[in-house]
């Protein structure tokens, strides 16, 4: 792959030869008006050659049918390009529901990952199996970054103070560029990475190799730490909401409004609590700035919040023992 | 109204003397000439008033920008914007905008006296009584400033508004007060210039520069501080009076 | 057409014994008779001035950024320095060249001549705006000079508002003064053409020049003022610390992206559209013909201007903008190629059984042609979604950008050099070194640039210090053909320089064109005309036998 000269990069996830093949067909569609252009516009100058100073040429003013002509096909094929386009970007877009998820942090400048599972940890790598969806959840912790895989032909920004996501199924083995894809400072050329895609069998032993506490078990510490647990301790005179089996649920605001609970409102909660209070619960809770949680906490937390389960709220004082480490193998 | 030119004429190049400036109608030796690139005052005068519209249109995009940018964040943190509007003193808004709003009227009447001849000395007293209504909002403005600094309001300079409401979250508030400053500050410095502009015109208009045929200065003044009005008919309720 | 003056026959160059006329060039001498001058054609050649300097600045910053990515390491100047060259090449070239160049130097030269006016509407504010960009230049260079700025000509926040360690906040005001000057040009232009037209000079029969300087003129004065705030919304926030579009106080960073783009996509079309109003006029002097589909050409310029505006966001299709907006913006981006893709058409069509003279002007309309539909094209690639996607940042961008704004725009300003220069200084220049300079910088324009459409789909990113071994190949090709294009852009510069005092005389219409500018001579006097001209023909009408019906 270094130094193999090539036209477009490897196609290794299942998007990359759709979006190959409309990018062909618009190329081609350049290729096709430019080289008309460029024959008409140099055959007229060979044909039309000033012949005498005397030649003055019959005055044509135009055609409107020929303009109405032009101005249909170009809109009928502008179209046809935007729906194709239009309709693969949305597959893009959305994840499908069984997606495996990796949490992603951008910062000056290096690449923080997490798997929740096995709570695997990386630094500009990304280590997937083949054959099977990602989703990327991800934030930045200073300025906008870009996560930016060209063989999948994936790209989105990585925003400061809010969540963005990417997904991607890959679809051939091997290692692919990772790049930072929007500029942010110094070292924004050397922020990139590798995506190792492995074999189903490789990537089990991976994880096993670097399991440590799964990102949820991890949340769970940190919600006893933070002392969440004090006011979300999930009996019935609790001043906060309960947080078991939240996620995705709808949830009714004191202002009116009715939102779902993702992992933006759950970051969003701990982040700017009084931005959106539960009906009808008072606005009390103290906002956990990235000064006091980073974004790689944060996210552990979003994690546990995402896989707490009716009577798993954890109480204050802890006899209970701690939940069995999810991997592949006891899934 | 021009004649068509007819063949033959002096080949294009070698001038001829230039026409001669219409020199002013009223018999007034100072007043405003006609411009040796148009044809008379009329002309003179759309191109004037013209341009004003024009220019004020870029204004309208220019405060049109911040304030859309100050309602996405009043549409996104509601609660901070509503508590740190009621921190901002309504009554002094209100006599700024009786202020200017009374501004605007003298500014009317001077724009009246130049287009119908009432003489200078009216002219010039409707023109200082803008000014001075003027003036009193940007001290009056400056007044706000000082205790909204004392009220801790000012973000980054020891932000800490008391008594703040137990619920709602501080943080957008500096974003309110940030945008309160900002617009606040860019419509006192178009007042600013306004003003300026207005010192120059009052002392041209002594000097009878401005005649019922030609007043394009005066005119084209008027609409600009007329324009500074509206944009603060529109900053007070968007600022003081989110309730 | 004044009935006596226009000969479509290029006349022959003057005699040297000639008397020698009073022309704006000689009324008077003198530092302070240019300096407090209020004549549009002597404040044109001002700007030319300004903006040659600064193009040679902005191409010096380029030259260094070649020259570095020739090798993939980072081992000419450090990465930091290497952020600041392609900011500040951005920047001068985009603020202080691109936008200015036709409008500032042709625009006010010619808008007045072509409706037969004797001046703008506002002569003074005219010099006024000459030195407000003067002032802007030189405070952005110092700025530059001083420490630089490595933020992106795009200023993205949270990074400018907080993270860099630059002179950002001193380069935002240089570029917001410059953008008081780019309002105050337009409003000039728009109330001109409004107001002071000759006597008979309805809209449709205005040469479309002018109809592509009204369009650009609109976009300045609704487009720059929402930059202006951004930017200084961006420098309020650097200097003052409070929180606008930081995150950290809630602020938003995308919306900074939303404010920026809503004037830097239309003031790309402030580029193009002079240039593309140059080529109507060279396309139809060097074929003799009327233009085909006037009013077609004519209102494809207001309805770029028009359905500009609202494109911005195929800037940010992968910037959490929601991904409903973004296919919006696709299909409005895929509308605004329409009007495009009819003036290429159009131009193309008027060649048809012309009587085409190849003259440098007519080469330079050429090339225009052959690379704004290349670079109009792969802009569809980046109006489509999920094509966007994988390019947006790389070097496909840039490619893309560059075959419009420099085959494009530059192609039309060098047109528009060559055309009007025997009328601006009554000189001409050698045809041949002109087309061998042109032909120069074809070649070295496509050298330089079409690698860089394969390096941006292979994957490698924009902004860039050190890069991927596998890209290396093509980016030395790009940094060969650099250093061409270089040799073809200082070749003008030494031969219009020696046509200032060997070049033959010009005539009065050296190029046998219709259009009120020819109707007087080369260079004009200072108030253009004898007297008023009285128009009765449309535009470009060439044929004799067709004047005469229409009269």
């Amino acid at each position: 792959m270094n130094g193999e000269f090539r036209l477009y990069p490897e196609e290794a996830s299942t998007a990359a030869p759709a979006v190959d093949s409309l990018f062909l067909f618009i190329i081609g569609v350049t290729v096709f008006f430019a080289t008309i252009t460029a024959v008409l516009v140099i055959y007229f100058c060979l044909r039309y050659r000033r012949k005498s100073e005397n030649h003055f040429p019959p005055p044509i003013h135009g055609s409107t049918p020929l303009e109405v002509l032009v101005i249909g096909s170009m809109l009928a094929l502008f179209l046809f390009m935007f729906f194709w386009a239009a309709i693969q970007y949305l597959r893009m877009m959305r994840p499908p529901d069984d997606a495996m998820e990796v949490y992603v942090v951008g910062k000056q400048w290096m690449w923080h990952l997490q798997h929740p599972e096995g709570g695997q940890r990386e630094i500009n790598e990304l280590h997937v199996p083949v054959g099977r969806p990602v989703k990327l959840i991800m934030t930045s912790e200073d300025v906008i970054h870009s996560f930016f895989i060209p063989a999948f032909r994936v790209k989105q920004d990585v925003v400061p103070g809010r969540f963005t996501y990417l997904w991607f199924q890959p679809t051939k083995p091997g290692d692919y560029h990772l790049f930072c894809s929007q500029y942010c400072g110094t070292q924004h050329s050397r922020m990139g990475g590798w995506v190792h895609v492995m074999e189903p069998e490789e990537y089990r032993r991976w994880l096993e190799g670097q399991a440590d506490l799964s990102m949820a078990l991890r949340g769970r510490q940190l919600f006893l730490k933070y002392q969440c647990v004090a006011c979300h301790s999930g009996n019935s005179q609790a001043r906060a909401p309960l947080l078991e089996d939240l996620y995705l649920k709808p949830v009714t605001l004191t202002d009116g409004r009715v939102v779902e609970a993702n992992e933006e409102y759950i970051r969003r909660s701990i982040r700017e609590p009084k931005a959106d209070v539960v009906s009808p619960y008072q606005p009390i809770m103290p906002a956990f700035t990235p000064n006091e949680m980073d974004d790689l906490e944060l996210e552990q937390l979003v994690e546990f919040i995402k896989n707490l389960h009716r009577d798993q709220t954890p109480t204050r004082n802890e006899d209970t023992p701690a939940p069995e480490v999810r991997t592949e193998q006891n899934k | 109204m021009s004649v068509e030119h007819v063949t033959p004429g002096p080949p294009p190049g070698i001038p001829t003397a230039p026409p001669a400036p219409h020199a002013a109608t009223v018999g007034e030796s100072f007043a405003t000439p006609l411009a040796h690139h148009f044809r008379d005052f009329g002309q003179q005068h759309e191109a004037g008033t013209l341009g004003m519209w024009l220019f004020l249109a870029t204004e309208v995009l220019f405060f049109g920008g911040v304030l859309t940018a100050y309602e996405i964040y009043h549409y996104l943190y509601p609660q901070a914007f509503e508590a740190g509007s009621q921190r901002l003193y309504t009554s002094i808004g209100a006599v700024h905008t009786l202020g200017l709003l009374g501004s605007s009227l003298t500014m009317a009447l001077a724009v009246r006296a130049a287009q119908a001849g009432q003489g200078r000395r009216i002219l010039q007293l409707f023109l200082a009584l803008t000014m001075a209504l003027g003036l009193a909002f940007l001290v009056l403005k400056g007044v706000e400033y000082y205790l909204d600094y004392r009220e801790h309001l000012v973000p980054n300079l020891d932000f800490h508004p008391e008594g703040w409401p137990a619920g709602v979250n501080q943080r957008p508030a500096q974003i309110f007060f940030s945008f309160y400053f900002v617009l606040t500050a860019i419509h006192a410095t178009h007042m600013v210039i306004g003003l300026g502009l207005m010192a120059l015109v009052l002392v041209l208009a002594g000097r009878g520069r401005y005649t019922p045929d030609n007043y394009t200065a005066v005119d084209c003044l008027g609409l600009y501080w007329h324009f500074v009005d509206i944009v603060w008919v529109f900053l007070l309720p968007l600022l003081y009076l989110i309730r | 057409m004044t009935t006596a003056t226009v000969q479509p026959h290029p006349q022959p160059a003057e005699p040297p014994a000639a008397p020698r006329r009073i022309d704006y060039l000689n009324v008077a001498f003198g530092v302070r008779s240019w300096l407090l001058t209020t004549d549009h054609k002597r404040i044109a050649i001002l700007y030319l001035v300004v903006i040659t300097l600064m193009f040679f600045i902005g191409g010096a910053f380029a030259t260094l950024i070649r020259l570095e990515l020739v090798t993939p390491k980072g081992d000419l100047v450090e990465a930091d320095t290497y952020n600041k060259l392609f900011t500040m090449h951005g920047i001068v070239m985009i603020f202080f060249f691109l936008i200015p160049s036709i409008p500032a130097v042709f625009g006010n030269f010619f808008v007045p001549m072509m409706i037969g006016a004797k001046d703008l509407a506002f002569p003074k504010i005219n010099l006024l705006s000459w030195y407000i960009f003067v002032i802007a230049a030189v405070f952005t260079v110092w700025a530059l000079a001083a420490g630089g700025v490595d933020t992106g000509w795009t200023f993205y926040t949270p990074y400018s508002s907080r993270s860099a360690h630059t002179y950002v906040a001193a380069t935002i005001i240089g570029v917001f003064f410059s953008g008081f000057s780019s309002i105050l040009t337009g409003l000039n232009f728009v109330v001109t053409i409004h107001r002071m037209r000759a006597p008979g000079m309805t809209w449709f029969k205005m040469p479309l020049f002018i109809w592509s300087m009204y369009a650009t003129s609109i976009i300045q004065l609704l487009g720059t003022p929402v930059v202006a705030i951004a930017l200084l919304l961006v420098a309020i926030e650097r200097v003052t610390g409070v929180g606008i579009f930081d995150p950290k106080l809630g602020g938003d960073p995308v919306l900074f992206q939303h404010l920026f783009w809503f004037y830097s996509h239309p003031a790309v079309y402030i580029m193009i559209l002079p240039a593309m109003g140059v080529v109507s006029e060279l396309v139809t002097t060097f074929s003799r013909k009327p233009i085909f589909g006037y009013k077609a050409v004519a209102f494809s310029s207001i309805g770029i201007a028009v359905i500009g505006f609202l494109v911005w966001g195929h800037h940010m299709f992968v910037s959490g903008q929601s991904i409903y907006a973004g296919l919006i913006f696709s299909m409005l981006s895929f509308l605004v190629a329409v009007p495009s893709a009819i003036k290429v058409f159009n131009w193309t069509a008027t060649l048809y059984k012309g009587s085409i003279d190849y003259k440098t002007p007519f080469l330079y309309a050429v090339y225009f042609l052959a690379l704004f539909t290349i670079g109009g094209l792969t802009g569809l690639v980046l109006a489509a979604t999920a094509t966007d996607v994988h390019i947006h940042d790389t070097y496909f961008v840039i490619a893309h950008f560059h075959y419009i704004m420099v085959g494009g725009a530059i192609m039309g300003y060098m047109g528009a050099m060559h055309y009007w220069w025997p009328k601006m200084t009554g000189r001409m220049y050698p045809d041949w070194i002109a087309n061998l300079a042109a032909l120069i910088i074809f070649v070295g324009f496509n050298l330089t640039f079409f690698p860089q459409f394969l390096l941006g789909y292979q994957g490698m990113n924009r902004r860039y210090w050190e890069y991927a071994p596998e890209f290396q190949v093509l980016n030395v090709m790009s940094s060969a053909g650099a250093s061409i294009l270089a040799v073809g852009y200082l070749m003008p510069l030494v031969y219009f320089l020696w046509s200032l005092r060997y070049g033959k005389r010009a005539p009065a219409n050296p190029w046998g064109a219709t259009g009120l500018e020819w109707a007087t001579a080369s260079p004009p006097p200072p108030d253009n005309f004898a007297e008023t001209p009285v128009v009765t023909l449309p535009p470009y009408v060439y044929n004799p036998e067709e004047a005469a019906v229409v009269r």
